[in-house]
């Protein structure tokens, strides 16, 4: 416990040490370029006030007694340049942002309510720190706009796919149902973590059997993928209750749909959205437990993997010239697993998950390793 | 952590008994071992790292917990009372010889015929007792096949000995989980564990057979005041707020079972065992940013302090705004198992870190093997287990691949068999 209490403890001296010597002065940092915050009731005090341009780091400490907010402001006070939420009370936080030279405002909100205690702060030209010329902060906005524009593409479609499968699998159109099942599912996990965020709706369109308590109603995309694959000892359902099931799912979508229109997103999102498809990837999809009866996992895992890409691809604008490295690293993984993917396409689809060796779950499993690593490094490259 | 003092004098008596086994002969029978080594443990005071045997409550519970474990679960071949209870006697035995660093059987590892195999197994040999506790517990199953009452146990099965429903998202796995019988072997040193539950299988042979079998390499809850708070595999401090041996009023209140709170009298001053092996996806969970991982948990990796603030034991503040929502989150482990969530039931939690090997997919299969005693599992851990299945962030990054209910009867005293109370209370 202690060896990990040391460094924040340490911190918290040197930044009032700092605070005493440096006050209304320009340009001291930790030894580590680190500007510490320490944030109170009544007070916002920063280290510094002036420092070179490039990647800023600060550490904000959290010495009041309620939840508390630290901001970097563009030099119009509205603007957000950086921000940290929810520091608890005694708890430190980093923010790491890229920071242009220009002027800007340092803010702390104890409580997380007004205009925060705010400060003039001063980026100056960097000599020999990374050139720092586009705007981060609309790069990440535009990143969250394209990705939005992707989840309402995606949900819409998943709307009219829901619909067309709906109809097949209430008319008892067995055929048809089972080849529209997995293609329209494709639109759902593309935007699985999304989808997952309304915790209502996702357990009665998505649940597999044994996600639900003992009298819990199963509907949803299992339920008729169990209907339609009925594994020996099943009893199908009636017409009646085809309809009843093929109507929820299609109500419900809807709902989704709708809801997905509300949604704001933050490049965190994003990220961390990519990281979590991946996850249903290894978790889920190669291990065969997602699609237990109709074993079209990887299709899931195709589209899975595709709204990660989506999601990387909006966010890499932020990566050039900031973390190339990531950059390539990304790109070149991202096309090696679905290289290793399209080894099994058939058709227009793929093997069944039945159909696969454990040699080939295996290398299939590695590859998703290989991605998700530097995936996760994602968020914090992005959001500073 | 151990004096190489007392490890001496424990090995020393390791091989006293040897020569004591030696010296008796053949006429010594199964038990008589063992008591003789008891009538010697009295009138000197047992090395610190043996654990009494003898007691109201069995060991194992409020012991101060070890580092290592090794469980398992037994089904019951026969279906005669009376080889039932001779198998509880011989374990009885058994277990008190191991608990004070003995040898079990005529002849031990070495000193029995050339021409037979060493009643006991020999691993053990030239270890100390290791604070090794064998604690049994009873299923289900030992009770009812189906409907029908085994070994005369009609009316004893206590109303609290429940199956286990379904909790959301369980992928129990029969082949480990349930059984008849389990035995839990506590001890500082694995192969002290180990050798119990093989001793103790081979006992069993002919009358009941190991179901199966769990290793646990590294405690996860803290059983005293003064033990420190473990880390899980997740990285987290485990166990904070656990019940612990001093704290008598919840003890009584969430682990022992009274007379009041049982329809059965041979469960009064004993506890349920819940057991559950839950995988953990540490390969994702590895990936997740420390803020997620904080948000999960509702504390800090660092010091365990909940994320309202203070230190690893100051109460979470679940009221406490942040930026959309509460700043411990609704749906973090914390808050949604916490026991001011659940009208204060406690348990009392002695759970271990396992890994078994890999998954065949690159994967370690490791995770929590979870254990709890609690004096009803109906009220203390039911409603937090569903509640946890349904809300809790934490299910991402976990499978409960087992499930057990045992009761646990009480302690005896010398003279007695574990689980005499069951055959012989009316």
């Amino acid at each position: 416990m202690n060896k990990f209490l040391a460094p924040a403890a340490l911190i918290s001296l040197a930044a009032l040490t700092l605070t005493g010597c440096t006050d209304n002065t320009t340009g001291t940092t930790a030894g580590d370029g680190t500007i510490n915050v320490v944030s109170t009731a009544e007070a916002c005090t920063v280290s510094s006030n002036q420092v070179p341009g490039g990647t800023l780091k600060f550490n904000v400490k959290n010495e009041g007694s309620a939840v508390t907010e630290f901001y970097l402001l563009a030099e119009d006070g509205l603007r957000i340049a950086g921000e940290v939420e929810n520091i608890g009370p005694g708890v430190s936080r980093d923010l790491v942002v890229i920071a242009p030279a220009g002027s800007y405002y340092t803010a702390c909100k104890p409580g997380m309510v007004g205009e925060g205690i705010r400060a003039p702060f001063s980026v100056t030209e960097s000599a020999e720190g990374p050139s720092v010329s586009a705007d981060r902060a609309s790069l990440q906005k535009n990143a969250t706009e394209l990705y939005s524009a992707y989840v309402k593409d995606q949900s819409e479609q998943l709307v009219r796919g829901t619909q067309n499968f709906a109809t097949a699998f209430a008319a008892g159109d067995e055929q048809l149902a089972k080849k529209l099942y997995a293609p329209t599912r494709m639109h759902w996990e593309r935007i699985e973590p999304v989808a997952e965020s309304f915790g209502d709706l996702d357990p009665i369109l998505d649940a597999r059997e044994a996600d639900l308590e003992k009298g819990e109603a199963f509907t949803g995309w299992h339920r008729a993928e169990k209907d339609l694959w009925s594994p020996t000892g099943y009893t199908k359902l009636s017409k009646d209750e085809r309809t009843t099931l093929a109507q929820q799912m299609v109500k419900d979508t809807k709902e989704l749909q709708w809801r997905t229109t509300e949604l704001t997103f933050t490049p965190d999102k994003l990220s961390n959205g990519a990281k979590e498809l991946l996850d249903e990837v290894a978790t889920g999809k190669v291990t065969g437990e997602e699609e237990l009866f109709s074993h079209t996992d990887l299709w899931d895992f195709q589209a899975n993997l595709e709204g990660a890409k989506i999601a990387y691809e909006d966010l890499q604008p932020l990566l050039v010239g900031t973390d190339d490295q990531l950059d390539a690293q990304l790109k070149k993984n991202f096309a090696a697993l679905q290289e290793q993917l399209d080894e099994h396409r058939v058709g227009d689809g793929f093997k069944y998950y039945n159909q696969l060796t454990a040699t080939q779950i295996k290398d299939l499993a590695a590859g998703v390793d290989a991605l998700s690593e530097p995936l996760s490094q994602l968020t914090a490259a992005a959001v500073k | 952590m151990r004096q190489d003092k007392e490890e001496t004098s424990v090995n020393l008596s390791r091989r006293l008994l040897l020569t004591a086994a030696g010296a008796g002969g053949a006429g010594l029978a199964l038990g008589a071992l063992g008591h003789l080594a008891y009538a010697g443990q009295v009138s000197e005071p047992a090395p610190s790292d043996q654990i009494p045997f003898y007691g109201e409550h069995q060991a194992g519970i409020v012991t101060e917990s070890q580092d290592r474990m090794h469980i398992a679960a037994f089904d019951v071949q026969t279906e005669d009372r009376q080889e039932l209870i001779e198998l509880l006697q011989a374990w009885t035995q058994a277990i008190l010889a191991m608990t004070q660093g003995q040898e079990i059987g005529e002849g031990g590892a070495l000193a029995g015929s050339y021409n037979a195999p060493p009643t006991d197994t020999g691993e053990a040999l030239g270890l100390p007792a290791s604070r090794l506790t064998v604690t049994i517990g009873f299923g289900r199953s030992l009770f009812l096949d189906g409907e029908t009452p085994r070994f005369g146990l009609a009316g004893k099965l206590p109303e609290a000995l429940i199956e286990l429903p379904h909790f959301r998202g369980d992928m129990i796995e029969a082949q480990r989980s349930y059984g008849d019988i389990i035995v839990q072997a506590c001890a500082d040193d694995p192969q002290v564990a180990v050798h119990v539950i093989r001793n103790l299988a081979r006992l069993a042979f002919g009358k009941a057979n190991v179901r199966w079998s769990q290793i646990g390499f590294g405690r996860t809850s803290k059983t005293t005041a003064q033990q420190s708070t473990p880390r899980n595999l997740f990285g987290f401090k485990d166990g904070t707020e656990n019940i612990v041996a001093e704290d008598s009023q919840a003890l009584e209140e969430n682990v022992w079972v009274t007379k009041e709170g049982t329809d059965q009298a041979w469960m009064v001053g004993g506890s349920y065992l819940v057991a559950r092996r839950i995988r953990m996806h540490i390969e994702t969970w590895d990936r997740s940013t420390l803020g997620e991982q904080e948000n999960v948990v509702g504390r800090l990796k660092s010091s365990g302090a909940p994320l309202s603030g203070g230190d690893e034991f100051t109460p979470p503040d679940f009221a406490m705004p942040g930026r959309g929502g509460p700043i411990i989150p609704k749906d973090s482990h914390v808050a949604v198992v916490h026991p001011s969530a659940h009208g204060g039931a406690r348990m009392l939690r002695r759970g271990f870190n396992y890994t078994d090997g890999s998954d065949g997919l690159g994967r370690l299969d490791a995770g929590l093997f979870f254990i709890a005693f609690v004096n009803d599992a109906r009220t203390h851990f039911v409603p937090i287990q569903r509640a946890m299945s349904a809300n809790d962030a934490m299910n991402e990054y976990l499978r409960h691949t087992s499930s057990g209910l045992y009761a646990v009867p009480p302690g005896i005293q010398a003279g007695q068999y574990l689980g005499q109370q069951l055959f012989e209370t009316v």
